[in-house]
């Protein structure tokens, strides 16, 4: 966990270039297997995994839902670990893409991630509760909207870096609810009322 | 203790498009109005899915459906560049995914009703992967402009989707390219959402005679940067 004091760029540092909107016809590049996470590896899950399926609705402002959207998620695998860089391609990773249905649902097959920690050499006891980054580009999103899914129930909730910088009243947009059967359920809401607590990343 | 942790650099604001920009009608309903958290960065925002050609095939060539049958209709074009961070390094084994209109400016997609032919040969979507020095390139056609319900006689200008990720999932990152010398760029509400100028036209892409291949095909530059990691490690001082 850094202390979130920007940093400025360096003289001659090129400027990253603008994100522009996904837009509605983003489905081109939609490939609904993306969605499950686990199609690598039917028959040899990595120990100790539990398959867990992440549902939600996605609304805009005025309650109406977003049935053109792309939702992104990445996480941890089930022992905390993300693959390096150079590592074995073929570990586990937490990465899927769904779009969302036209009653702006979405659904992703994936393992429970574990307890990350905040930083590569942690030696102590500053551990992120198990959570999947969450990201949703759409039309009208000029840039993606990024933000935390976690768990009901997580004892690690309580110490959590992210959520304790969560004014508690909004705290709940970002804990999903057991659904039955390994599911989990949080909607999202792009807007106005129970509006997602929202994260520049 | 203390968990080092290298983040990115945040964007300077006038260099990126806000979420609520009127102009943009689609953004009404659809920007956040609660205050956003500024997330510092961990492993999970420094860290990204790792993509191999061996699970996400290429598409290098939009212009040929894969049975080598059935040519794109349109001009065709070549379009490469480069991926680099912020301190000018090259992003390698970047998944670079592009999408886009056919020579007609209609997409092969069931929610585009824009009067204009459909070609069967078309497909309009691609991927290819940086090399070590950060290049891609692919074959496409140059896609044709199209209506939009936006405003009065709103017509987006020729533009190619890039869809790209870093190193880390902080550095995912959705833009458009557009084309230079495209009379509708003025007038689009979307290419005008980023007031800064220069950033503005960095999206759009350069002609480029030596990507242009002789007796076949125009060649345009399109380089693309993402976010730089902070040049210094931030110390935590976390101790609950």
């Amino acid at each position: 966990m850094t202390d979130a004091t920007p940093e400025l760029a360096p003289p001659g540092a090129l400027a990253a270039s603008a994100h522009q909107t996904a837009g509605p016809y983003w489905h081109l590049v939609d490939f609904p297997e993306w969605a499950d996470t686990t199609r690598h590896f039917a028959g040899s899950l990595p120990e100790g995994a539990e398959r867990i399926t992440l549902t939600g609705t996605v609304t805009d402002g005025t309650g109406a839902p977003v049935t053109d959207a792309m939702i992104e998620i990445w996480h941890a695998d089930p022992s905390g670990h993300y693959p390096e860089q150079d590592g074995d391609p073929a570990a586990f990773q937490g990465y899927g893409r769904c779009a969302t249905d036209k009653q702006g649902r979405f659904r992703f097959v994936t393992l429970k991630p574990g307890p990350v920690p905040v930083g590569p050499h942690a030696k102590g006891n500053v551990m992120q509760a198990p959570h999947v980054a969450l990201a949703v580009f759409a039309r009208g999103l000029l840039q993606h909207l990024s933000t935390r899914l976690y768990f009901e129930g997580e004892p690690l909730n309580a110490t959590d870096p992210v959520l304790k910088a969560v004014p508690e009243t909004r705290r709940g947009t970002l804990i999903a609810k057991p659904a039955g059967n390994g599911g989990w359920n949080l909607d999202l809401r792009l807007q106005g009322e129970g509006e997602t607590v929202w994260m520049a990343v | 203790m203390s968990d080092v942790v290298h983040g990115y650099r945040r964007p300077d604001p006038a260099t990126q498009p806000p979420l609520n920009s009127p102009a943009y009608g689609s953004t009404r309903a659809r920007h956040p109005q609660q205050p956003v958290l500024e997330l510092p960065h961990t492993l999970t925002e420094t860290s990204s899915p790792i993509f191999t050609p061996a699970r996400y095939p290429e598409t290098a060539d939009l212009t040929v459906l894969e049975n080598g049958k059935g040519h794109a209709m349109g001009e065709r074009i070549i379009v490469g560049g480069r991926v680099l961070d912020e301190d000018g390094r090259p992003i390698r084994k970047a998944m670079v995914e592009v999408w886009q209109a056919n020579a007609a400016g209609r997409y092969n997609h069931e929610g585009d009703t824009h009067d204009a032919p459909l070609d069967p040969n078309f497909r309009g979507m691609g991927r290819v992967f940086t090399d070590d020095d950060g290049w891609y390139r692919y074959v496409t056609i140059r896609p044709g402009a199209y209506p939009w319900r936006n405003h009065q006689n709103a017509w987006r200008p020729n533009h190619i989707h890039y869809s790209l990720f870093g190193a880390g999932f902080a550095q995912r990152m959705i833009t458009q390219m557009y084309f230079p010398g495209d009379p509708l760029l003025p007038l689009d509400p979307i290419f005008n959402t980023v007031s800064d100028e220069k950033a503005r036209n960095r999206l759009v892409a350069n002609f480029d005679l030596e990507l242009t291949k002789p007796e076949w095909a125009l060649g345009y530059r399109f380089d693309i940067v993402l976010r730089g990691r902070e040049a210094t490690p931030m110390e935590d001082n976390h101790h609950d």
